[in-house]
């Protein structure tokens, strides 16, 4: 009886749950209602057949139960209810299925006038990469990648030149005109997935893969993926940005193209020693950081990560905050930097200076900060010298109070949460695995004694473990 | 009933095996240990099988605690959360699914329900649990070297599973994989045992149509994992060869940050065909022998024939076959050409009208049944219940159109608990106190299983069932922390604090049961031979518990089909199997009947 009583609250709940509970489909912002409509059907027919069965075993059970007087009837088969029961659950079956193909046949036929945008993934954001005036993409694969060439474009393919790289993991789209993704995956299994555009597919390294919807309404978008890649995979977004074409075109014309990018080349180490004078007063002549400044050493970080920096102090990407005292100081002078050709120059020269050890001042548990190390190892490299490729910089030799006060930033959220900081957005939620200041306190005392680039640290080692 | 002449062979074919010599145990060692009987294989199966449970199980509580109470715990950094998760999958899976509802209740079940002296190999079948049980010892051998148990997902796709990124992928995946290997060359050995029992050791006028659904269940699991299970063997090899030697059957061309790639022209997708042709197959394998079991659990405690037997059968080996073309539908957004949706959708959503009709066929059952509200009845419709809606939201994923936005959301994760975690296990905990006076001669106690129950019953609804709205909204599945994700409301947070509430109830539940368990050896009410009273032929043994050889000195013979219940005319509201027609008592006023 109870049993029977159960079913009924929890048969009736489920459905009231269906319509009060607080999580639905997501605004829909692309062309594929048809999907949601399926999706409405299918809740229609089960939450029926659900209710249907449920009741009819609740009846069942109440009349059915065993009170010591009667006895159950026996009938082996019915074939002619059995044969009814087939037949309109097949019909039932037949009605799921039908619209589902019929959308799915939409699905996999991509409009003619439809324009092509490349999504590359790799372990953890995403790239995308545009044709170029010529409407097709240049050869490229994963075995021609390295650090000056990201998207492994082949250079003997002319089609390549004007192909319009977005390097980083922000895409805008046009509103209204049908668009192709062609994925493509550097290392693993990705999943580019943009919840209220409904489609999504793997990224599969070896081959490409596609999709297509048309973007139906302007706003932002997070994109997430969706597929299994590894330890940060749960921080693995990326932002699309549906606009008015006008303002479409607008900004991939501010793109490089993988020509310009080639002929750009790094910057100049020597235009970069001018602009660099201005930086010495707080880190130092040789750039090698000053505590009492509260400005860390620049010395070994790689150029990208140097340029990304400075473009996010000049935007407000970073230092916006208050209670980011020290960024706030850096934004007028990375604003001071005429343009992108200063910044370039600036990182190449910040490159050539000698990296000289700096002095341990933070204690921690080194055998815990060790066990903690292994979330950053997979972006920052066992040594902790930084992957380019992972966007991730040197952690290494770098000055330990600097890095734990960006840590604590990060996990407060003073650093990082700005939208266009897309890479700082990682580290807070990594920064979370860090649950108390004695966790960022040891995994910087163990970063401490990575060395890095084979090079000795000179002190301290041994004042840290007590 | 003796005076009364009959010739058996009227109603009873021949047997198709003569009576076979036993290996009888000479001490403990064999008796306990090295023993060839299928009984005490069976035990060692299902308590190594509930051991492993029971890690995946406190595995599954710390990821609970992560996704609830985010960053509470430093043990839990995203590396360890996908070993959890990935060991958790796994082991309850194969370790504790497979393993218990084949070689735990195939073993127990086959020989005594078929009329058998013990299986048709002992040897072989001993063989089998040990294999097993290195096969276990393997895979916990994970956890205890230096990078730890690999954390690529139960799936292990490649190249993940074996690149860097992902934990584990010195020495944990070797250890997963080989595991793998070794448990599949165990279960060969036991598998071919039990299909060549049930087709050849069956006892005098057991026909097939006069099988239990258990057996039936369980048989053809049996078979469909002796055809599956090999897909799964070769590409764990091909993928120990990608990893050691150095080929390229999985592994494509990658940019590797730390420079330099080895591999060329493998095929990530190849991997994921060869893992869900055994992977789908494998669902029906955990779902068959629970559709069986169930179906006797029904019959008997609602004192009333299973409705539409032949059906049932049918619907059985008809789910098994299709069950092997419809594998790419867990691939729908996995890159293979889009074009395959169409057919496997197709032959996806066929697979649901035997489906259904299985589960009309157990309602009907119920129709006009007289239902005893037992422990093991409970359990019965609380399988009932979570399958129905665990299947119904199989109506949305197999639909590639509807699968597309809903894939790799928690609306998966909640579909697939429901319909081969939570409903398998409220089977098996439904058998368990259903066979337990059997094997023990003991009943468990009645109290502590209907708490038992309804914890786990409702506890686990609670779980599962919020799961599939969160994955509508979007929520991915696979994700350590959710940070400030856009488009997932804040109200996500709260859900996940209460299921993980929910689940450690659940849990502590289980540990009511396994006190159960132990207690009722010793203290439980002595059960009698037939507490049930139950027609099929495990319950007609001389001794209870059954002694080696399972039937004395003569086998039973078979006289009609095992759903004899409530028959009209006759005295005793069920005829076991092997009770002859003359032998039947009826009602004094009632006419000839019922012996259909």
């Amino acid at each position: 009886m109870a049993i029977a009583i159960a079913l009924i609250l929890l048969a009736g709940g489920s459905i009231l749950f269906y319509f009060l509970s607080p999580w639905q489909l997501t605004p829909l912002a692309s062309n594929w209602g048809a999907i949601d409509q399926t999706i409405t059907i299918t809740f229609l027919v089960t939450g029926a057949v659900f209710l249907a069965v449920t009741l009819f075993m609740v009846v069942a059970l109440i009349r059915y139960r065993d009170r010591g007087q009667r006895r159950a009837h026996y009938e082996p088969e019915n074939k002619r209810l059995e044969l009814w029961l087939t037949g309109i659950t097949t019909v039932g079956i037949a009605a799921l299925l039908a619209p589902g193909l019929f959308v799915w046949g939409a699905f996999v036929s991509v409009p003619d006038d439809a324009h092509e945008v490349e999504v590359v993934g790799q372990q953890w954001h995403w790239s995308f990469r545009f044709p170029g005036e010529d409407g097709e993409f240049g050869r490229a694969r994963n075995g021609l990648m390295d650090e000056s060439n990201p998207y492994g474009i082949d250079p003997g393919d002319p089609r390549g030149e004007d192909d319009v790289l977005v390097n980083e993991p922000h895409l805008q789209l046009p509103v209204g005109r049908p668009v192709k993704m062609l994925l493509r995956s550097k290392d693993v299994l990705h999943n580019f997935k943009v919840a209220p555009f409904r489609a999504k597919m793997d990224a599969v390294p070896g081959q490409t893969t596609y999709f297509w919807f048309t973007p139906s309404r302007t706003g932002e978008f997070e994109a997430v993926c969706a597929e299994l890649c590894g330890i940060a995979h749960f921080a693995m977004r990326g932002r699309v940005e549906v606009v008015e074409p006008e303002r479409f075109d607008a900004w991939l014309a501010e793109q490089p193209t993988y020509g310009e990018l080639v002929e750009r080349g790094p910057g100049d180490p020597e235009a970069g020693q001018e602009h660099f004078a201005a930086c010495v007063a707080c880190h130092g002549p040789q750039g090698g950081g000053q505590q009492a400044t509260n400005a860390p050493r620049l010395a070994g970080l790689d150029a990208d990560y140097l340029k990304r920096q400075l473009r996010n102090f000049r935007s407000g990407a970073r230092g916006e905050q208050e209670a980011d005292r020290f960024g706030q100081q850096m934004r007028p002078f990375a604003q001071s930097l005429q343009d992108s050709q200063a910044i370039r120059d600036l990182a190449a020269h910040v490159e050539t200076l000698p990296v000289e050890p700096t002095r341990a001042t933070i204690v921690g548990d080194l055998r815990r900060g060790e066990v903690l190390y292994r979330s950053c190892a997979s972006c920052h490299g066992d040594d902790g010298t930084g992957r380019n490729a992972h966007k991730a910089p040197r952690l290494a030799g770098m000055d330990d109070w600097y890095l734990v006060r960006q840590l604590h930033h990060f996990r407060e959220g003073i650093r990082g949460r700005h939208p266009r900081d897309v890479y700082g957005n990682q580290m807070v939620d990594m920064a979370q695995v860090l649950v108390d200041d004695a966790a960022v306190r040891d995994v910087v005392a163990y970063i401490g004694t990575l060395a890095g680039d084979g090079e000795v640290l000179a002190s301290s080692n041994n004042d840290t473990e007590e | 009933m003796a005076e009364r002449e009959y010739d058996a062979s009227r109603y009873a074919p021949p047997a198709e095996v003569e009576e076979m010599e036993l290996p009888h145990a000479r001490g403990f060692i064999s008796k306990y240990v090295w023993s060839q009987d299928a009984k005490v294989i069976a035990i060692q199966y299902g308590l190594t099988a509930t051991a492993i449970g029971l890690v995946a199980l406190v595995l599954s509580l710390l990821m609970r605690l992560q996704l609830g109470f985010p960053n509470s715990l430093s043990l839990l950094d995203p590396g360890s959360y996908l070993q959890f998760m990935t060991m958790h999958g796994m082991i309850m899976v194969v370790y504790l699914l497979t393993a218990i509802f084949l070689g735990g209740f195939g073993n127990y079940l086959i020989p005594l329900m078929c009329g058998a002296r013990d299986m048709a190999f002992p040897y072989l079948n001993m063989l089998s649990y040990w294999v097993y049980l290195v096969s276990v010892l393997i895979l916990v051998a994970g956890f205890f070297v230096a990078d730890g148990s690999t954390g690529a997902g139960w799936t292990l796709y490649p190249p993940q599973a074996i690149s860097p990124g992902t934990p584990g992928i010195d020495a944990g995946i070797v250890l997963m994989l080989v595991s793998l290997a070794v448990f599949i060359v165990g279960f060969t050995m036991g598998g071919l045992n039990y299909v060549v029992t049930v087709l050849q050791a069956r006892t005098r006028g057991l026909t097939l149509m006069r099988l239990p659904l258990t057996i039936w269940g369980i048989f053809m699991a049996t078979v469909m994992a002796l055809l599956a299970f090999p897909a799964l063997f070769v590409a764990v090899l091909m993928m120990l060869m990608d990893r050691l030697v150095g080929t390229s059957f999985f592994m494509p061309e990658m940019f590797a940050a730390e420079g330099g790639t080895e591999h060329q022209g493998g095929s990530p997708l190849l991997f994921q065909h060869l893992f869900w042709f055994f992977g789908h197959p494998e669902v029906y394998i955990v779902a068959l022998p629970a559709f069986g079991i169930v179906s006797d659990l029904i019959a008997t405690h609602a004192r009333k024939n299973i409705f539409g037997y032949r059906m049932m059968v049918w619907a059985i080996i008809i789910i098994g076959a299709l069950s092997f073309v419809v594998w790419a539908h867990h691939m729908y957004v996995s890159g293979m050409s889009p074009y395959f949706g169409f057919l496997f959708a197709t032959t996806t959503l066929i697979i649901a009208v035997p489906t259904a009709i299985k589960v009309y066929n157990w309602v009907l059952t119920l129709w006009q049944g007289n239902i005893r509200f037992t422990v093991p009845m409970l359990f019965a419709i609380g399988f009932l219940f979570t399958f129905l809606n665990g299947g119904l939201s199989g109506l949305f994923l197999g639909n590639v159109t509807v699968d597309v936005p809903l894939s790799d959301t928690y609306f998966v994760v909640g579909h697939f608990h429901m319909v081969m975690a939570v409903a398998p296990i409220l089977v098996i905990f439904g058998a368990i106190y259903h066979w337990y006076p059997k094997i023990t001669g003991r009943l468990l106690d009645d109290t502590l299983g209907k708490i038992h129950f309804w914890v786990t019953f409702l506890g686990t609804y609670a779980i599962f069932y919020p799961m599939h709205f969160i994955g509508l909204e979007g929520v991915p599945r696979r994700y350590y922390a959710f940070g400030e994700t856009t488009f997932i409301s804040d109200s996500v947070q709260a859900l996940n604090a209460g299921i993980t509430v929910a689940a450690f109830i659940v849990a502590f539940a289980q540990l009511l049961f396994l006190f159960n368990l132990a207690w009722s050896l010793r203290h439980g009410r002595e059960s009698g031979p037939n507490p049930w009273q139950a027609t099929t032929l495990e319950w007609q043994t001389p001794h209870t518990p059954p002694r080696h050889g399972n039937f004395g000195e003569e086998l039973p013979v078979v006289y009609r089909w095992p759903y004899d219940y409530s028959v009209p005319g006759v005295k005793a509201d069920f005829i076991p199997q092997n009770v002859p027609p003359q032998a039947v008592e009826r009602e004094p006023d009632a006419g000839r009947g019922g012996d259909a």
